[in-house]
């Protein structure tokens, strides 16, 4: 058990350096990210300059400790002293954008737009995301499962229809049309929800609704072929045949059982939701990392991607180690091998 | 875990059994006690002889702009008496010969994103399952880590360095759903090479690329057919979510999700510019995942959940 812990968090470990060399690939991948980060207009003379304020004309693998480390320390370890930036030509704004103190310590620098380090930034709107997330997921399980246990328990008949034709075109509809559509039905046609922002607690609904869709749509369909598969077993039958009522026997006697895959799915979706709320933030201007990211993109403002990056990589491979040490400890069966 | 376990019942060769029907076969007889299915074989029939022929359905020029036509509803007739049956957009062109030729990008990026992930997946996977060893350890850590990166938030990213152009989208797509595949396969390939048609080719002094071509793939091919139908639905959805950021293939070049994007600053005046190409993107992706289960519940029965 201990042996699987200290793997599992190894193995934790060697994805999250990985990440950051992701991360740090990002602007590299063109071969010059100076020219990414300068307006369109900047001369050619502005881009070379700005490389070379920036440090991206040394070696790769520089780079790249410098990216970890800071610039600092790893100019302390190379050259033996601190190397001062040349304020001369350069103005102290962008001097501060250069020195960080490296990604391991939570600097991944200064956003160009708002002047203030990205990961403070990102870490401001993380919350919002979150609270999106899980309440899109608590939707999500409030009409899946009593859909699923009704489709299930009614197989064949109309209820059952509807819940998996819902459930197929909830698979198949793009979560922004949807956000688009709630738009024009909720807050337009209605005009009983707002459109956009987040100033009191009912701007969330139409967001985690859309949001939560594919999640709905995916949990109905398992707890569905659970409960037939469950449905099946020899204790249900027996609880059956025992005289216990008919709805006792589907909560408590085939629900519970068929209710280990579902937590599971919902661990899952709960992970690709913390991360992938983007599009729908974008919808509906959502102020999470998401939104925050495609207004950093549309200003070319690279560190709060890169920053937003690692971190929701972070939590997903972070939730990912704490969900498979839980099921460890609760399930001793589970083999460590 | 439910891959792991869905692949404990390798597929094996039935040499010795007489010949039952083909697996085409019995995929068109389950086809026909299916109607969704069928109606999803219709559909994407349809937005295919539209993508490859859109002049011939496409009543009107897809690009031709007139202000004076600035979002007009479905049915209007201008002067010279052209009817724009959904209506004109913001620009004033029309919306169904946009939809029209917007299935073009769509169903290109779809495919071909499809095609490259599986090609790498397949042969990543079948590597990875055979050699085991420090190979399957880096390759699984590289899966490990594909998987963690938020995939929408990376992409979004990588196509704004990289620019927006038909090429960087599939490409980045690709990058992304290569593990899918690679980690099925993987899983398959495991099991595989402990059964006796391999053993023995081994044991006969086939050598490993031989093994790996004539022996192992073959037996990988259904799982991933049913896999690249599931995704293709998918890939559709993001490549319109790309473009509905405004990271999608550039215009004038009509695509769904960018017609949804033009259309969000109309929600209450010219609600058409959003709903009509949304629809026809969500019946052509309805289409495919229809394709998907029926394809998965006949090549595939055991793999219940693997795609997911």
């Amino acid at each position: 058990m201990r042996a699987y812990i200290i793997r599992r968090m190894l193995q934790s470990f060697i994805v999250f350096g990985a990440i950051l060399v992701i991360v740090f690939s990002m602007l590299q991948i063109t071969g010059n990210p100076a020219a990414i980060l300068m307006p369109l207009e900047s001369t050619e003379e502005e881009v070379a300059a700005f490389s070379k304020e920036m440090g991206f004309d040394q070696p790769l693998p520089i780079q790249f400790a410098k990216f970890l480390f800071g610039v600092d320390t790893v100019d302390y370890f190379l050259l033996g002293e601190i190397q001062n930036i040349k304020t001369a030509d350069v103005d102290i704004e962008n001097a501060e954008r250069v020195k960080t103190l490296g990604v391991i310590r939570g600097d991944f620098g200064f956003s160009y737009r708002h002047e203030i380090p990205a990961m403070g930034l990102v870490l401001e709107h993380f919350p919002n995301t979150v609270l999106l997330a899980f309440t899109s997921v608590v939707i999500a399980i409030l009409i899946s499962i009593p859909a699923g246990v009704l489709s299930a328990t009614f197989k064949n008949t109309w209820i059952d229809h509807t819940s998996s034709v819902g459930s197929m075109f909830g698979q198949s509809m793009p979560n922004f049309w949807l956000g688009l559509l709630l738009i024009i039905f909720f807050s337009v046609y209605l005009g009983w929800l707002p459109t956009s922002g987040f100033e009191a607690w009912y701007y969330i609904i139409l967001p985690a609704v859309t949001a939560g869709l594919y999640a709905t749509a995916r949990i109905t369909r398992l707890v569905r072929s659970q409960m037939l598969e469950v449905l099946e077993m020899d204790y249900v039958r027996t609880a059956r045949s025992k005289g216990v009522a008919e709805w006792l026997v589907i909560t408590r006697h085939a629900l519970k059982n068929a209710s280990i895959p579902v937590v599971t799915l919902v661990g899952l979706e709960l992970g690709i939701l913390l991360g992938g709320t983007v599009v729908t933030e974008a919808v509906f201007a959502w102020p999470g990392v998401g939104f925050l990211v495609v207004d950093a993109i549309s200003n070319q403002d690279y560190p709060i991607v890169q920053a937003a990056v690692a971190l929701l990589a972070f939590v997903f491979v972070f939730v990912n180690l704490i969900v498979d040490l839980l099921y460890a400890w609760l399930d001793p069966r589970i083999t460590y091998s | 875990m439910a891959v792991e376990q869905s692949q404990t019942m390798p597929r094996t060769t039935d040499e010795e059994e007489p010949r039952g029907p083909s697996e085409f076969q019995l995929a068109m007889h389950e086809l026909k006690r299916r109607p969704p299915a069928i109606l999803g074989l219709i559909i994407i029939t349809i937005v295919i002889i539209m993508a490859l022929f859109p002049w011939v359905f496409s009543p009107l020029d897809p690009v031709d702009q007139d202000l004076a036509r600035y979002t007009k509803p479905p049915g209007f007739t201008d002067t010279a008496g052209r009817v724009y049956h959904l209506g004109t957009d913001q620009q004033g062109r029309d919306i169904l010969s946009r939809i029209i030729w917007g299935s073009q990008i769509s169903l290109i990026v779809g495919i071909t994103a499809v095609l490259i992930s599986g090609v790498i997946g397949i042969t990543v996977g079948i590597v990875a399952g055979y050699f085991g060893g420090w190979v399957d350890t880096i390759i699984s850590r590289i899966i490990d880590t594909a998987l963690a990166v938020p995939f929408i938030l990376l992409a979004i990213s990588m196509v704004a360095i990289l620019g927006p152009s038909l090429r960087n989208i599939i490409l980045v797509i690709a990058l992304r759903t290569w593990i899918v595949y690679a980690r099925v396969v993987r899983g398959e390939v495991l099991s595989l090479k402990e059964n006796e048609f391999v053993i023995g080719a081994k044991a006969a002094g086939c050598s490993t690329i031989r093994i790996l071509f004539f022996y192992l793939f073959p037996n990988v091919i259904s799982t991933t057919i049913v896999i690249a139908t599931l995704y293709l639905g998918r890939m559709i959805i993001i490549e319109s979510a790309l473009s509905f950021l405004g990271l999608g293939v550039p215009p004038p070049t009509p695509t769904w999700g960018g017609m949804l994007a033009d259309g969000r600053s109309f929600l209450d005046t010219a609600w058409w510019i959003s709903l009509f190409p949304g629809i026809v993107l969500m019946f052509t992706v309805l289409s495919v995942n229809l394709l998907g289960d029926w394809l998965r519940d006949v090549l595939d029965p055991k793999m219940k959940r693997i795609a997911d």
